[in-house]
C-alpha cells in the first residue's frame, strides 16, 4: 500500500443538514478522482444503511442521509472505517466503464475559439488537436447540467485559464476547454471555457431508456472528423460514436 | 375519471411533486415543488397523500375548467380565487362540479401557489417523478389548452381549511455553515449576517439573488475553488461578491464558495419569498437546525389535526378571505363587499 500524500487525507465534513461529504484532495488529481469514484461505487455496492443518495464529483463523494434517524457523529464513523478499509487513492477503477469514442470537429465556424486556445496552450492548431485526441480522457465527474462531463486530465500546456468574459451561448454538444479538463455541453449556455471543438452528442435525452450517454468514470476518445463529415454524423442516430466495454 | 382543463395560465407554471432523486451523480437537480410544505398541505386538506403530482403556479393562477367533478385544494402563496365568480378561501378544499369555472388571480404575498386535485394529476413518471424540472427539459411547462387528468379519487370530504403557516413574505433564514463558511473572514460573515437583503426581481426555480449587500461578501481566492456539489439551500457568492440562493432547480455543481446553507425547515419560506421582499439570514448550531427539522416533521404528521371545517356564513366567510390574504383589502376583497 502507497502512503498518500500529505494533502491526501479524506476528509468528513457535513453538507448542510442531511449530506455528508467525503473529499480525497482540496485539489484535482487523478489519485484523488480515482478515490471519488471508486469510493462512490463502493457505497453504492455495498447498499450503506441510513444512505438515500451517494454521488461522486471531482475528488469527493457527497452523500445524503436522514439527520433524524442517523447521526453525522455514527455516519462519520462507519465512513470512516470505511475508508480505513483500503488505499482509495491506488484503488482500481470500478468495474463496467466503456470507453466512447466520439467524432468532433474542431476549429471551423462551428468551434471559432480553436485558434486562440491553442495559442494560450503554446500549440499550433494542428497540434492542438493531436494533443486533445491523442489518448482517451477520464469522465471525471458529471455535473453542473443533467450529463455534462467533465473530462481529464489534458497534458500540463493546457492549465490556460478560463475567459475573464463569458461567451454568451455555445451550443448543445459543444467542446470547450480551461484548466487541463474538457466539457461538453448538454445544452445550450454561457461559459467561460473556450469553445474548440464541436460534436453531434445527445448527453441527456429524458424521454430515453438510457437518458444519460455518460457515467463517471468512463473514457472518452475524440477523433477529428471534416465539417463535411460532421454534418453526416449529426443526422446519424448514434452521432457516429462507437462504445467499447473496458476490462 | 374526472379532468382539469386549462383555458389560461400563468407563465411557468408546471406539474410537480417530491422531485426525482437517485440523478445528482448525474448532473440532474431533485427538482420537485417549490414549497414542500405546500404539497403537505395540500394532501392534508384531500386527506391523501403528499406524494401525488400538483399543480405549481408561480405569481399567478390562471382560468381552469373542471370536465366532470373534482375535489382541489388551493395552497402555497395566497391568490384570489373564484369558482363560478364566487370567491372561495385559499388553503382550503373545495368541490368543482363538472363543468365549473376556477379563476385564479395573481398571489397577494408568497409567490408559488399549489393547485391539488383529489387523486393527484394521472400522469407517466418519467425517472421516478411526475415533476418538470424546466431548467433540464424534462417535462414542459404548461400552457393555454392543455388538459390534465386526475387520479382515481378515494376521497369524499371537502370544504375544509387549514390556518396557514406564514412563510410569503420573507423574514429571517436560519442557517447551518456550508462546507466553505470558513474561508470567509470574520468581519464579512458578521456582515453577511447584519444585513437586510433584497430579493432581486429576477428569480426563478433554480435560484433567487439577493441585492443589498454593498460592497459584496468576495473572498480571496474565492475563484480558484474547486468546483463541488451544490444543493438547494446553498448560498453562492459570486464573483462580484453577491450572494445567490440555490432552491429546487439549482446547478449540482459550483464552483463559488458558499457562505452558509439555509436549513430544509426554512426552504418553502426561502422559495415564497416575493421580489424585493427583506431577507436576513442566522446562523445557527446543528442541534438547533435539527431540532427545527423535527418539529417540522412532527408539525406536517399534525397537519390533520389542524383541520377545520370552512364556513359558509358569507359573513365570517369575508374574516376569513381577509386573514389569510395578510395584506388586507385587494380588488377581489373590494368586489366580494360589492355583492
Amino acid at each position: 500500500m502507497t502512503t498518500p500524500p500529505e494533502n491526501h487525507t479524506p476528509q468528513i465534513r457535513p453538507a448542510g443538514l442531511d449530506g455528508v461529504l467525503v473529499t480525497f484532495a482540496d485539489a484535482l488529481t487523478e489519485p484523488a478522482n480515482r478515490a471519488a469514484l471508486a469510493f462512490a461505487a463502493e457505497l453504492a455496492r455495498r447498499g450503506l444503511d441510513g444512505i438515500e443518495e451517494a454521488a461522486p464529483s471531482l475528488v469527493s463523494v457527497y452523500l445524503r442521509f436522514d439527520p433524524l434517524h442517523l447521526s453525522f457523529t455514527d455516519l462519520s464513523a462507519r465512513l470512516r472505517g470505511l475508508l480505513q478499509e483500503r488505499d482509495w487513492y491506488a484503488a482500481p477503477m470500478p468495474g463496467g466503464r466503456r470507453l466512447i469514442r466520439v467524432p468532433a470537429v474542431f476549429g471551423t465556424d462551428l468551434a471559432p475559439q480553436l485558434d486562440e486556445a491553442a495559442e494560450a496552450a503554446g500549440f499550433q492548431p494542428d497540434e492542438a488537436i493531436a494533443s486533445i485526441c491523442r489518448s482517451p480522457l477520464r469522465v471525471q465527474t458529471i455535473g453542473f447540467a443533467p450529463g455534462q462531463p467533465y473530462l481529464g486530465l489534458l497534458p500540463k500546456a493546457w492549465d490556460i485559464p478560463r475567459q475573464t468574459d463569458l461567451t454568451r451561448a455555445v451550443p448543445e454538444g459543444a467542446l470547450v476547454v480551461a484548466i487541463r479538463q474538457i466539457t461538453l455541453f448538454s445544452v445550450s449556455s454561457p461559459t467561460g471555457w473556450r469553445h474548440v471543438g464541436q460534436t453531434a452528442l445527445k448527453l441527456f435525452q429524458p424521454n430515453a431508456e438510457e437518458p444519460f450517454l455518460l457515467r463517471p468514470g468512463d473514457e472518452v476518445q475524440f477523433c477529428r472528423v471534416s465539417r463535411e463529415r460532421f454534418e453526416t454524423l449529426r443526422a446519424a442516430p448514434a452521432s457516429g460514436i462507437e462504445i467499447e466495454r473496458l476490462p | 375519471m374526472s379532468a382539469l382543463h386549462i383555458h389560461r395560465i400563468a407563465p411557468g407554471a408546471s406539474v410537480q411533486d417530491m422531485g426525482r432523486t437517485g440523478y445528482l451523480g448525474f448532473g440532474l437537480s431533485r427538482g420537485g415543488a417549490a414549497d414542500r410544505l405546500a404539497l403537505a398541505e395540500g394532501a392534508a386538506l384531500l386527506q391523501q397523500s403528499p406524494s401525488m403530482a400538483v399543480l405549481e403556479l408561480p405569481g399567478a393562477g390562471g382560468i381552469f375548467e373542471a370536465q366532470g367533478a373534482l375535489r382541489i385544494a388551493l395552497t402555497g402563496a395566497p391568490m384570489m380565487a373564484r369558482i363560478d365568480g364566487t370567491p372561495v378561501a385559499w388553503n382550503a378544499s373545495h368541490l368543482l362540479a363538472k363543468g365549473a369555472r376556477l379563476e385564479i388571480g395573481a398571489a397577494e404575498a408568497g409567490q408559488y401557489g399549489y393547485l391539488h386535485l383529489g387523486g393527484g394529476l394521472d400522469l407517466p413518471t418519467h425517472m421516478g417523478s411526475r415533476s418538470a424540472h424546466l431548467k433540464a427539459g424534462v417535462g414542459r411547462a404548461l400552457s393555454a389548452g392543455d388538459t390534465l387528468q386526475a387520479g382515481k379519487d378515494d376521497g369524499r370530504e371537502t370544504g375544509l381549511y387549514l390556518p396557514p403557516e406564514g412563510r410569503f413574505e420573507g423574514g429571517t433564514l436560519r442557517c447551518v455553515e456550508s462546507l466553505q463558511t470558513a474561508l470567509f473572514d470574520e468581519r464579512a460573515l458578521a456582515r453577511f449576517l447584519g444585513t437586510e437583503f433584497r430579493r432581486d426581481p429576477r428569480a426563478s426555480r433554480m435560484g433567487a439573488k439577493l441585492n443589498g449587500g454593498g460592497a459584496g461578501f468576495s473572498i480571496a481566492g474565492g475563484l480558484n475553488i474547486l468546483s463541488e456539489i451544490t444543493l438547494p439551500g446553498d448560498i453562492q457568492i459570486t464573483g462580484d461578491g453577491t450572494p445567490y440562493l440555490l432552491l429546487a432547480e439549482s446547478q449540482t455543481t459550483g464552483g463559488y464558495p458558499r457562505i452558509a446553507t439555509v436549513i430544509p425547515a426554512d426552504l418553502p419560506k426561502a422559495a415564497q419569498t416575493p421580489a424585493g421582499a427583506p431577507v436576513r439570514f442566522s446562523l445557527i448550531r446543528r442541534g438547533a437546525a435539527l431540532e427545527a427539522e423535527r418539529r417540522m416533521r412532527d408539525d406536517i404528521t399534525r397537519l390533520p389535526e389542524r383541520l377545520r371545517p370552512l364556513v359558509r356564513d358569507p359573513a365570517q366567510m369575508r374574516d376569513l378571505l381577509s386573514y389569510q390574504l395578510i395584506s388586507g383589502v385587494t380588488a377581489g376583497d373590494v368586489r366580494f363587499d360589492e355583492r
